[in-house]
C-alpha cells in the first residue's frame, strides 16, 4: 500500500472541475484508483459469463468480440426486468440537490462521482438508443454511443459509489444511485469485467457458506477459541452448538465477525450474551455468512448466496432466524430475502422472543429478527442485569450504517440499547446521522487495501464528523451495527481521528452485562484492564 | 445554453413571421391540435412503457425509523408501513417537495483553525426548494386562471383564484402577482444554472430548452395582458372555437405575440412527453418512494424471480463429511467406514 497523505493534504489535492465537457474527459486508471481484478478461474468456477484475464490499467481489455451486442442486449432486459431503472433513466431533471450528498464527490471532487452524473454515464446510452430527442440530437442533447472508453468509465465509476442511498433520500424523485450501480455491475460482469475483492468472497460463500471460506471444522474451532476467551474474561464459557436440529432460534452472522478483529469481540458479545439467556439456538456452518457480496455482483448472486438461509432454517426445523450486526445483510434481508427465496419454509413462525414474549410481528413474513431489536426488547423488559459503568472509560458515538438506515429504518433500536450500556453517548452532527448518515467510504465491496487512499477520501465526511464529536465532546469510540464497518472503520479512524476505537454494539453489551455466576471482571472482552477496577479488588480475584 | 436559447427565439420569430404572412391557421390551428394529441398520446405512452417493467424489488428508501418495537417512536411520515402512510408520504413529496426541502450545502474548508485540519461544514440550503415551489405553483394557478378562455361560463372559482392573485390591485389590467412569480421562480432556476459551477456542469441543452421556452410563454403572456395586448373577447371566441372543434380564424384580430404565445405553448406540449419533462406522472411512479417499509411483514413478488440454483446441504456435506465427523459436527448421513480410516 502506497504512503498516504496527510487529511491536509489530501484535501488540498483534489482537482478542480475540469474544462472539458463530461463526455470528452475520461478516467485515468491510476494505481489506487481501481480494485484489482477478479481471477479468470473464479470466474469460470461460478459460471459468470465471458471470463477472461485482464488489467485495468492496461489499454486493451480483452472485451468479448461481440461486447457491444451483450452489453446493448443486457441493458435492454434490464430496462425490462427494472421499472425503476426505465424511471430512472426518464425522469432526472439533473437539479444538483444530490451532487454534494455523495461521499465519493465531496472527498474527490470528481464531478463524474456526482450521483447524478454517474447515472448520465448510463444515461447517455439510453438516449442514444431509446429515446426519440438521443436518437436525432445525439450529443447536443448529451446522447452518445457505446465504445470501449465508455465501458472503462462505467466500471471506473460503478465501482467509486458504495451503494448507500444518501442521494436517494435528497432526490426530489427518489432516483436511487444504489439502483443505477447494481445494474451497471451487473452490465460489467456480462462482458466479464468484475473484482477480485468482491468474487473472491462470492466464489467463497458459493462453495463453503461463507466469504473468508472457512471450512465447516475450522468454522467450529474458531468459534471454540472465541468462547475460551469469553472463559478467560467472564470465568464462564458459553456453550457453541452447532448444526444442531430442534433448535428455536438460527443464528446468522457475518463471517467477518469470526475472523476479523473487532468483528470477533462482537461475536464474543452474541455469544455470552446468548448463554446469558441460554438461548435455544444454534449457529450453521453451512450458513455462516449473513453478508452478502452477491448483492455487489447481480441480483441472481445475491438470491444464490441469500438461499442457503431458508434452506438451513428448513433443514434445521428452527422457528425462526436472529441476524446479527451487519449492513447490506440486512438491506439483502430487509427488501430482497423473500422475494427472492420465500415464501418462508413451513416450519417456521413469526417470531417471538422467548425471553420477553414479544411478538416481533414486523417480521411476520420474513421471520428473521435484527438483533438489536431482540436485545433492546429485552433491556425493554428488564431481562438483562447491565453495569453500564464498565463502560465508563469510552466515550462513545454511534455510526449508522447506510442499510439498515435507508434500506431498512433501524435507526432508535441500537441508540436504545447503548444508552442502557454506557454511560457517555454523544451524538455526530445530525446532517451526518441516522437517513442522513455518511457511508464508512468503503461498503459494497470496496473495503480492499489496494484503493486506501479512495477510501480515505471517501471517509471524509464520516471522519469529519467523527473528529469532530472527539474534539468537542471527547469522544474516543465508535459503535456500529455493521461488520464492514468493523472493518473499515479503523483505518478511517486511525486516519481521520487517530485515538478512536470502533466495534460493534453487542461487544459492549457484553462488557456491561452482568452474568449469573461469573468472575469478578478485570478486563474488557478486548482482554485489556479496565481503569476503573480497583487494584487490591483484581489482584483479590487473581489471587 | 445559447444553442437552448436561440432555438427558442427562432420558434418565436417563426410564430411572427408565419403569423403576419396570414399562416394563422397552421400556427393557432393545426399546431396547437398536433401538441395536445402528442402530449397525450406521448404522455400515456409514457406511462404504459414504464408500467410494463415490473418492480421486481421492493426498494423504498427509509427516511426515518422503521415500524418496530412498541416503545420505539415510529417515523410514519418519512418510512411509512401502510398504504394509507404511502399515500401521505407521496402526498408530502408531490405537493411539498419534501425530499427537496431536506437540501443541504456542504462545505469543505481546507484549513480549519478551530479544528485544525480540514474540516467538513453543512449549511441548510432551501432555495432551490423555495423556487422549484414557487415556480410549480405559480404555474399551476397560470394555467387554471387561462380556464377563463376555455369555459363559458367561467367558473367562479376561476374568478376567485383571479381575485386573490390581483389582490395587489396594482395597474389596469389588474397585475396578477402569479405572473411576476413565475417569471422570477424560472430567473432563479436559469441563473442558478449558469452561476452554481456543479450544476452549469451537469447542465444539457435539454435543461436550458424547457427553461427558456417557459420564460418566453411567461413573457409572451405577460406582454399580451400588459403591452401588446390582446383582443380578450376575440382571443376567447378562437379558443372555444377550437375547444368545441369548430376552429374559426376569419373575421378574428388575433396579433402576432399572440400566436407566438400559442406556438410557445404547443411547443412546450410536444417537448414534454420526450423530455425530463416526465417527471410529472414519473415521481407517482417512483418505487423508492411509493412503497411501504413493510417488506419484512409482506412478501413481494418478483414476477422474473428465476429458479433456485445454489450450492446445497447435501452437496456441502458431501463435500466436507470426513472434516465435519472429525470435527463432531452433527452430519446427515454418516461417513464411510473405509474413508474414514
Amino acid at each position: 500500500m502506497a504512503k498516504l497523505p496527510t487529511p491536509q493534504m489530501l484535501v488540498a489535492s483534489r482537482p478542480d472541475f475540469p474544462k472539458e465537457h463530461w463526455l470528452d474527459t475520461k478516467p485515468l486508471f491510476a494505481p489506487g484508483s481501481y480494485c484489482y481484478p477478479e481471477k479468470k478461474e473464479t470466474m469460470e468456477l461460478l459460471h459468470m459469463p465471458n471470463p477472461h484475464n485482464w488489467d485495468p490499467a492496461a489499454d486493451d481489455w480483452n472485451l468479448p468480440d461481440n461486447w457491444e451486442k451483450i452489453l446493448c442486449d443486457a441493458f435492454e432486459e434490464r430496462l425490462e426486468k427494472h421499472r425503476s431503472l426505465k424511471l430512472f433513466m426518464d425522469i432526472c431533471v439533473r437539479c444538483g440537490a444530490c451532487a454534494d450528498k455523495c461521499h465519493f464527490f465531496l472527498g474527490t471532487n470528481d464531478p463524474k462521482n456526482m450521483p447524478v452524473l454517474r447515472a448520465e454515464l448510463l444515461r447517455s446510452l439510453y438516449r442514444r438508443d431509446h429515446t426519440a430527442l438521443g436518437r436525432l440530437l445525439g450529443k447536443h442533447v448529451g446522447a452518445r454511443g457505446w465504445d470501449k472508453n465508455v465501458v472503462k468509465e462505467l466500471f471506473y465509476y460503478a465501482y467509486q459509489c458504495t451503494e448507500c442511498r444518501r442521494c436517494s433520500l435528497f432526490c426530489p424523485y427518489g432516483i436511487d444511485t444504489a439502483e443505477i450501480t447494481a445494474i451497471v455491475r451487473e452490465l460489467m460482469h456480462e462482458v466479464g469485467l468484475g473484482t477480485h475483492w468482491i468474487m473472491d468472497p462470492v466464489k467463497n460463500c458459493s462453495f463453503t457458506g461463507n466469504h473468508l471460506g472457512i471450512k465447516p471444522h475450522s468454522f467450529k474451532e474458531i468459534v471454540e477459541m472465541l468462547a475460551d476467551d469469553c472463559e478467560t474474561v467472564t470465568g464462564i464459557r458459553p456453550k457453541t452448538p452447532f448444526n444442531e436440529k430442534g433448535h428455536e432460534i438460527l443464528f446468522i452472522t457475518p463471517s467477518g465477525d469470526v475472523f476479523a478483529d473487532p468483528g470477533i469481540y462482537t461475536f464474543m458479545g452474541y455469544l455470552l450474551l446468548f448463554h446469558e439467556l441460554d438461548l435455544d439456538y444454534t449457529f450453521s456452518t453451512y450458513a455462516s455468512e449473513g453478508g452478502n457480496f452477491g448483492s455487489f455482483t447481480s441480483f441472481n448472486m445475491a438470491k444464490k448466496l441469500n438461499a442457503k438461509m431458508y434452506a438451513e432454517a428448513e433443514r434445521l426445523g428452527v422457528k425462526w432466524i436472529l441476524g446479527g450486526e451487519c449492513g447490506h445483510m440486512w438491506r439483502v434481508i430487509n427488501q430482497y430475502m423473500e422475494t427472492y427465496n420465500g415464501p418462508t419454509p413451513a416450519n417456521m413462525e413469526t417470531p417471538k422472543s422467548p425471553i420477553t414474549g414479544t411478538v416481533f410481528s414486523n417480521a411476520k413474513a420474513t421471520k428473521m429478527v435484527h438483533i438489536t431489536e431482540f436485545t433492546a426488547d429485552l433491556i425493554r423488559h428488564g431481562k438483562l442485569n447491565l453495569d453500564p459503568s464498565r463502560n465508563d472509560h469510552i466515550v462513545t458515538t454511534f455510526h449508522d450504517s447506510c442499510n439498515p438506515a435507508r434500506a431498512m429504518g433501524l435507526l432508535d433500536e441500537p441508540r436504545y440499547i447503548l444508552k442502557h450500556v454506557c454511560n457517555h453517548f454523544v451524538e455526530m452532527p445530525e446532517n451526518t446521522i441516522r437517513e442522513q448518515t455518511f457511508c464508512c467510504g468503503a461498503g459494497s465491496g470496496l473495503n480492499t487495501e489496494e484503493i486506501m487512499e479512495l477510501r480515505m477520501r471517501a471517509g471524509m465526511p464520516r471522519g469529519n464528523a467523527l473528529r469532530y464529536v472527539q474534539q468537542k465532546y471527547g469522544v474516543n469510540h465508535m459503535a456500529c451495527v455493521c461488520a464492514i464497518d468493523r472493518a473499515t472503520l479503523p483505518p478511517l479512524a486511525d486516519y481521520w481521528a487517530p485515538g478512536v476505537t470502533v466495534s460493534g454494539v453487542h461487544e459492549l453489551v457484553a462488557n456491561a452485562l452482568v452474568m449469573k455466576g461469573e468472575a469478578k471482571r478485570t478486563m474488557d472482552l478486548r482482554q485489556e484492564d479496565l481503569p476503573n477496577v480497583d487494584a487490591d479488588e483484581a489482584e483479590a480475584v487473581e489471587g | 445554453m445559447l444553442e437552448s436559447l436561440l432555438l427558442v427565439l427562432l420558434i418565436g420569430a417563426c410564430a411572427w413571421i408565419g403569423s403576419s404572412m396570414g399562416l394563422t391557421a397552421v400556427f393557432g390551428v393545426v399546431l396547437p391540435y398536433v401538441a395536445v394529441f402528442v402530449f397525450i398520446v406521448g404522455l400515456v405512452r409514457r406511462m404504459v412503457y414504464w408500467a410494463k417493467s415490473p418492480v421486481p424489488f421492493a426498494i423504498p428508501t427509509t427516511g426515518g425509523q422503521e415500524r418496530s418495537l412498541d416503545f420505539i417512536k415510529h417515523d410514519k411520515l418519512d418510512c411509512p408501513a401502510t398504504k394509507w402512510g404511502v399515500f401521505v408520504r407521496m402526498f408530502l413529496e408531490v405537493c411539498l417537495f419534501r425530499s427537496l426541502f431536506r437540501n443541504t450545502a456542504a462545505c469543505t474548508v481546507e484549513n480549519d483553525p478551530v479544528n485544525g485540519g480540514p474540516r467538513l461544514v453543512y449549511y441548510s440550503s432551501k432555495w432551490l426548494w423555495v423556487f422549484s415551489l414557487l415556480f410549480h405553483y405559480c404555474f399551476l394557478i397560470v394555467f387554471l386562471r387561462h380556464f377563463r378562455f376555455f369555459m363559458e361560463p367561467v367558473p367562479c372559482c376561476i374568478s376567485v383564484i383571479e381575485a386573490i392573485d390581483g389582490f395587489l390591485q396594482i395597474g389596469a389590467p389588474r397585475f396578477y402577482l402569479t405572473g411576476g412569480l413565475l417569471l422570477v421562480a424560472l430567473l432563479f432556476l436559469l441563473s442558478r444554472r449558469l452561476v452554481n459551477k456543479r450544476v452549469r456542469y451537469i447542465s444539457l441543452a435539454n435543461d436550458y430548452f424547457p427553461l427558456w421556452l417557459l420564460i418566453g410563454i411567461v413573457v409572451t403572456g405577460i406582454c399580451l395582458r400588459y403591452f401588446d395586448k390582446a383582443e380578450i373577447a376575440q382571443v376567447k371566441i378562437f379558443i372555444m372555437g377550437l375547444t368545441h372543434f369548430t376552429p374559426t380564424i376569419e373575421n378574428l384580430d388575433l396579433n402576432n405575440m399572440f400566436i407566438v404565445h400559442l406556438t410557445f405553448v404547443s411547443t412546450l406540449l410536444l417537448y414534454f412527453p420526450f423530455s425530463k419533462l416526465v417527471h410529472m406522472p414519473g415521481i407517482f411512479f417512483s418505487p423508492t418512494r411509493n412503497l411501504p417499509t413493510n417488506t419484512r411483514e409482506v412478501r413481494h413478488i418478483n414476477p422474473w424471480n428465476p429458479p433456485k440454483q445454489f450450492f446445497t446441504y447435501p452437496e456441502y456435506e458431501d463435500t466436507y463429511r470426513d472434516a465435519m465427523a472429525a470435527a463432531g459436527l452433527p452430519l446427515e448421513k454418516q461417513p464411510d467406514k473405509k474413508s474414514a480410516e
